[in-house]
């Protein structure tokens, strides 16, 4: 018993430690952003890696959560008799939560496993090493640029996932079940609010920002070889996808 | 000049060196001998400041190099290239890229004349122009190597550290490279460390060897001082005995 509470004191001593630390990094990573040399080219490289790389998989997620919820919502409208509704529902529905936090998903898979892995091999391969004997920063070199693509690059796929979630509802919604296209964008149009738009914005930053931290983060520190960085990888998947969960309600019970 | 002074390093518990000293003359070449996993890679990054030591001081010029910090850790650095056992080239960088690498972060020379010292350095180490554009994981691990050597001289720094570089090498090539190593050394006077296994052939370009045994240096001098020392742990390594194993 008391070994499972020292056991317990233990592991939340090190998720303290540890949010501590990914702070610092996060707020080192960021600062270096502001100081010389400055690569604009590494971060356009990164954006394409992080970015232009995860476009279809975001494409084809957001077709068909756009259907989807115009199917679902298609039905639980027409028992009250206002289909006419569904633009509004499924515009709602993808930018307040599901565009952000799908993309977020979505990315911390295809782009933030990559990152960790990519950062974690240079760090037991000694390249991490390599930039520094040769007076190069690894964090400014390396790491900065990613944070800042992920920065810029979620909020554009979010919005990518928006849009064709909304072209995905209508497939749907118009032109398979027959919603009338004019009330469909009316609907939308009318009950989207400023609020709305910019709580997915924030969110989309929020959860960028978070998810390539987390997978820079387990990069740099990865140890023990290739199994080490097979573990890192797997724990930023897990670990950002929670996060994006998490911070979603937190900012969901701000924006409301 | 170079000192290592009692260095103390342990990782997990796990002792490495304890109590090591070493002097390394400015201009010369001092060989590391000992073997396998006795510590000389982890002497070799504490001396470039990669790995902390628990205890003891590395002085460089007199500079105690834990008390550097942010800009002049930058200039100490640039004092400095490496040669990384594993070689350390960057995967996303081709080849050209990467021996280019340091000379376009360190000094402010235009293009052409990076790219004229980067195929010179490529030619002196017989590799053809193909390999340019190839990136890393497309080489041979001698290829590699011989890729991470380029990288390394063409920085023409003052001190140049070496772990293992010949190590994966067929012997013409490995005699190329000491070669090399040799001659760049007499045109330009770096200070060198390298550590290596390949014996006797290393002591033809060693000005001092130094042998790394539990933790400690236990033999230093010129190889000729080393070939002919007393204690029987060197002699049993220098002539590749097996007992030296147990020992
Ligand atoms: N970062 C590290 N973390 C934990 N242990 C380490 C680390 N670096 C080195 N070691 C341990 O220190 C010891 C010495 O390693 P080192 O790489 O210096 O050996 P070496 O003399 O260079 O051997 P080799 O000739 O095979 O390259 C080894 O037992 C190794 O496991
Ligand atoms: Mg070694």
């Amino acid at each position: 018993m008391v070994s499972l509470i020292r056991k317990l004191g233990h592991r939340a001593l090190n998720l303290v430690q540890e949010s501590g630390s990914m702070t610092l990094f996060l707020l080192e990573g960021l600062a270096l952003a502001f100081l010389p040399p400055f690569r604009p080219r590494r971060i356009l490289q990164e954006i394409q890696l992080i970015g232009v790389k995860s476009t279809l998989i975001i494409l084809l997620t957001a077709a068909f959560t756009g259907m989807v919820l115009a199917l679902q919502g298609y039905y639980t409208l027409k028992k009250y008799g206002s289909e006419g509704a569904l633009g509004s529902a499924v515009a709602l529905s993808l930018i307040r939560e599901m565009g952000p936090v799908l993309t977020g998903i979505m990315v911390s898979a295809r782009a933030g496993s990559a990152v960790t892995a990519e950062i974690g091999i240079m760090r037991i391969t000694e390249q991490l090493d390599a930039l520094d004997t040769m007076a190069v920063n690894p964090m400014q070199y390396v790491v900065m640029p990613k944070l800042i693509a992920g920065l810029i690059a979620v909020p554009l796929l979010t919005a990518i996932f928006d849009v064709t979630g909304i072209l995905g509802g209508y497939l749907v919604g118009v032109m398979l079940l027959g919603v009338s296209s004019g009330s469909y964008f009316a609907g939308m149009v009318q009950s989207v609010v400023p609020l709305d738009i910019n709580g997915g914005i924030v969110k989309s930053l929020v959860f960028g920002l978070t998810i390539i931290l987390v997978a820079c983060y387990k990069g740099y520190y990865t140890e023990h070889g290739a199994e080490g960085v097979s573990q890192a990888t797997n724990q930023t998947v897990v670990l950002s996808a929670v996060l994006v969960l998490a911070w979603d309600y937190v900012l969901t019970s701000f924006f409301m | 000049m170079i000192q290592v002074i009692d260095l103390h390093k342990s990782f997990n518990g796990q002792k490495v060196l304890d109590g090591a000293n070493l002097t390394i003359p400015t201009g010369r070449i001092t060989v590391v001998i000992g073997k396998s996993g006795v510590g000389k890679s982890v002497l070799l990054k504490h001396i470039i400041g990669l790995v902390k030591p628990d205890r003891g001081q590395i002085l460089v010029d007199g500079v105690d190099i834990a008390t550097l910090r942010g800009r002049s850790l930058r200039d100490f650095k640039k004092h400095f290239a490496v040669l990384f056992q594993g070689g350390a080239l960057f995967d996303s960088l081709n080849v050209f890229e990467n021996i280019a690498f340091p000379l376009r972060e360190k000094t402010s020379l235009p293009e052409a004349e990076i790219a004229q010292r980067v195929r010179l350095r490529l030619e002196q180490m017989h590799l053809t122009s193909e390999v340019e554009t190839k990136f890393p994981d497309e080489l041979s691990g001698g290829m590699k190597k011989r890729v991470a050597l380029a990288r390394a001289m063409i920085q023409e720094p003052e001190i140049i550290l070496f772990d293992e570089p010949v190590t994966g090498l067929d012997p013409p090539m490995s005699n190329t490279v000491f070669h090399l190593i040799r001659q760049t050394h007499q045109d330009s006077g770096y200070t060198a460390l390298v550590v290596a296994h390949d014996i006797p052939e290393v002591f033809t370009i060693a000005d001092q060897v130094a042998m790394l045994h539990r933790g400690r240096i236990i033999a230093q001098g010129t190889p000729a001082e080393i070939q002919n020392h007393s204690d029987p742990m060197v002699q049993s390594f220098i002539k590749g005995e097996v007992d030296f194993l147990e020992g």
